[in-house]
């Protein structure tokens, strides 16, 4: 190596370490700040980012950063401590709970639909889907989409004789379990042979990454049907289906249904917060909705952090709730809200 | 020549008297032999935490299913009741189609590049298909459901179902129904991938080859192409064969373009167009959301027979190249 190389290496460096002391300097600086780690679901993450953002903006001392890594590594985070709270679209189970060293509690924070879409020919309007139907069709027991099951529902319609190709999310997640959910409901047969979850063994059908994975699919094979979130449909004009509720009504989904469905569970709702809320009854309630839930741990040590959550979670209550529609989710119900901010003194 | 020095420098035997620590070390010899050590053994040790931590994380599953694992074909968290059999045929399948598509194409745009195209237009093309190598896979991906999915459905899929389908034999191979996603277009897909590799990495082997050869063959009266397929090629085949094994090493282990198209259904069928599913792309797709401690025990163990094909598919390929060499140089 030549004198000349040399000299630039030792420059190179000279500034590789000034500029690690800079970042040092910069990283030190910003301490005066509450770090607040959070982890998990993806489907709340356009409005947790939001509310995150709006928060950190009224409180600039307080900074809490989501990873939206998928409820079940934001369950996982949460046992192995490494975040301050999680988030799941699905409660977590008894099983779950038993190998966490603290109380972990379950907050809803915002509500979120599942809506069937389609690609008929010759379709143009809303089809009618009843329950039989959507556990049939994803069961593989209905396979024509001129089905008497959906004939009877879809009266002057013309439906054609093609084969209906299926098509389900291939990636883990909370839609796919908010949907398993539902069909557990909705047929015993789902229920018994396949059950529900972020992923499951598909009886049949073809497998789409992500939301807009199956709507690819949809959009490009004839005769196919999918399911995606209702904010994914809205934000992207996708058409889609009624689903007929509990009462037997066939209901388009919107927000005011998902927030009805949630209302008709609120009575029952049980102390811990963990319920399902797909196929509640009440006439104007949608039958695939749920709420989506932040995890926090009862015991919070670090009492910065533990004054911190619980004002944020005052503030998503309240204020906070003025975002949802903005961003297509269904407001909580008032009775909810309620129940909440008593078990927010649960935090200790 | 400057590295042929070197190399005379490095083989020529150590100077008679020993020399000093310091002499040793101001010229940089020992400090190389450090570091370029511990960097090699880096690699070592690498390897085996990565196999180490696979074998631990996936003792839940091990346990459970045993060698059970490899041949049951339901894959169900829900019930917990896992089985490899699809994932391991559905990569196997997928990158098979891809090299049967990407070798011959590849191969001969090689010896195109470095033997028949001139020099100023190979370089061109050259630096192109390095660039192809670069782009994200996720972008093939997109490629793969905008363009080769619509095209496999609608006009390659029928043609091939309406011809080959009734052959005997291979006909199997060629039936409906066609969706568009499935084994033959992530294999397509997947070849589009590999090809720029092959490409790239076959040019260089047959520029290394000695200008004497070819003009020995040339004088021996044989024609130009004679003397590439007979003599350049044979010459240059372990290189090629490299190239070959760096191209299955990326389809293996390929995941978000195949995930995009292959319709990620765990299913085992003869025919291509069937939709099926990749090990490396359920990982990918079921990681996230994977709560239960079996399941993940699961995925993990999926991981570890992914790392053992590539070990095996590599490790045949390492016993190629040494039966190739062994009759290199007496091409027939």
């Amino acid at each position: 190596m030549t004198e000349d190389n040399f000299n630039t290496m030792r420059k190179s460096l000279v500034v590789l370490l000034l500029l690690f002391t800079l970042a040092a300097a910069a990283v030190a600086q910003s301490g005066g700040t509450l770090l607040i780690n959070a982890a998990g679901a993806t489907f709340p993450y356009p409005i947790y980012s939001k509310w995150f953002d709006v928060y950190h903006t009224a409180h600039s001392n307080v900074q809490i950063n989501y990873q939206s890594i998928g409820s079940g590594g934001g369950i996982r985070q949460l046992l192995a401590g490494t975040v301050d709270f999680g988030a799941s679209d699905a409660p977590m189970t008894d099983d779950q709970l038993g190998q966490s060293k603290v109380k972990i509690l379950h907050f809803p924070t915002v509500l979120g639909a599942v809506v069937p879409t389609y690609n008929v020919a010759g379709v143009s309007g809303d089809l009618n889907f009843s329950q039989k139907a959507i556990a049939g069709i994803y069961l593989g027991t209905i396979t024509k989409w001129n089905d008497p099951e959906l004939v009877k529902a879809n009266p002057g319609v013309k439906l054609p004789g093609d084969d209906i190709v299926v098509v389900h999310r291939s990636d883990g997640s909370g839609t796919s379990f908010i949907f398993t959910d539902f069909l557990s409901k909705a047929s015993d047969d789902w229920k018994n042979k396949v059950g529900k979850g972020a992923s499951i063994n598909w009886p049949v059908g073809l497998g789409g990454k992500g939301n807009e994975g199956v709507t690819g699919l949809v959009k490009q094979t004839p005769g196919s049907i999918g399911y995606v979130e209702l904010i994914y449909a809205v934000s992207n004009n996708i058409p889609y289906g009624k689903v007929q509720n509990a009462a037997g009504k066939f209901l388009k989904a919107d927000l005011a249904g998902v927030t009805a469905a949630a209302a008709g569970a609120a009575k029952d709702m049980p102390d811990d917060f963990r319920v399902s809320i797909t196929n509640a009854p009440g006439v104007t309630s949608y039958p695939i909705s749920s709420f989506t839930w932040l995890l926090i741990p009862a015991q919070i040590s670090d009492a910065g952090k533990r004054d911190a959550i619980k004002d944020f979670l005052k503030w998503m209550l309240g204020d906070g709730q003025k975002f949802n529609e903005g961003l297509s989710y269904a407001q909580l119900p008032k009775a909810v809200v309620g129940k909440e901010l008593k078990a927010i003194s649960q935090i200790q | 020549m400057s590295t042929s020095a070197t190399t005379m420098d490095r083989a020529a035997p150590p100077e008679a008297g020993p020399r000093s620590l310091f002499h040793r070390l101001r010229h940089g010899d020992e400090v190389a032999h450090v570091i370029t050590l511990t960097f090699a053994a880096g690699i070592l040790l690498l390897t085996s935490m990565l196999v180490y931590e696979l074998w631990v994380s996936s003792h839940l599953s091990r346990a459970k299913f045993g060698w059970n694992f490899f041949a049951t074909s339901t894959w169900d968290p829900v019930f917990d009741d896992f089985g490899a059999a699809p994932y391991i045929y559905g990569t196997l399948v997928t990158s098979a189609v891809a090299l049967i598509l990407a070798v011959p194409l590849g191969l001969a745009a090689a010896i195109f590049l470095s033997e028949l195209a001139p020099r100023k237009m190979s370089d061109t093309i050259s630096f192109l298909i390095d660039l192809l190598a670069a782009v994200p896979s996720v972008i093939y991906g997109v490629l793969g459901i905008f363009v080769v999915v619509p095209l496999m459905r609608t006009t390659v899929g029928p043609i091939l179902i309406g011809s080959l389908g009734h052959v005997p034999l291979i006909g199997q191979f060629f039936k409906g129904p066609n969706y568009g996603v499935g084994f033959l277009t992530a294999g397509i897909v997947l070849a589009i991938m590999v090809v720029p590799f092959i490409i790239s990495v076959s040019r260089e082997v047959l520029l290394t080859v000695p200008r004497e050869q070819r003009e020995a063959a040339l004088a021996l009266g044989a024609t130009r192409w004679e003397a590439t397929w007979k003599v350049v090629v044979p010459w240059a085949r372990t290189g090629i064969l490299g190239s070959v094994f760096l191209a299955l090493a990326r389809a293996l282990g390929e995941t978000m373009a195949v995930t995009m198209v292959i319709g990620n259904n765990p299913k085992i069928a003869a025919s291509l167009f069937a939709p099926g599913y990749t090990i490396a792309a359920v990982i990918a797709n079921e990681f996230t959301e994977a709560t239960g401690d079996l399941y993940l025990s699961a995925l993990i163990e999926l991981g570890l027979v992914l790392f053992l094909m590539t070990f095996i598919l590599n490790g045949l390929a390492r016993l190629l190249i040494v039966a190739t060499e062994r009759g290199g140089g007496h091409p027939s």
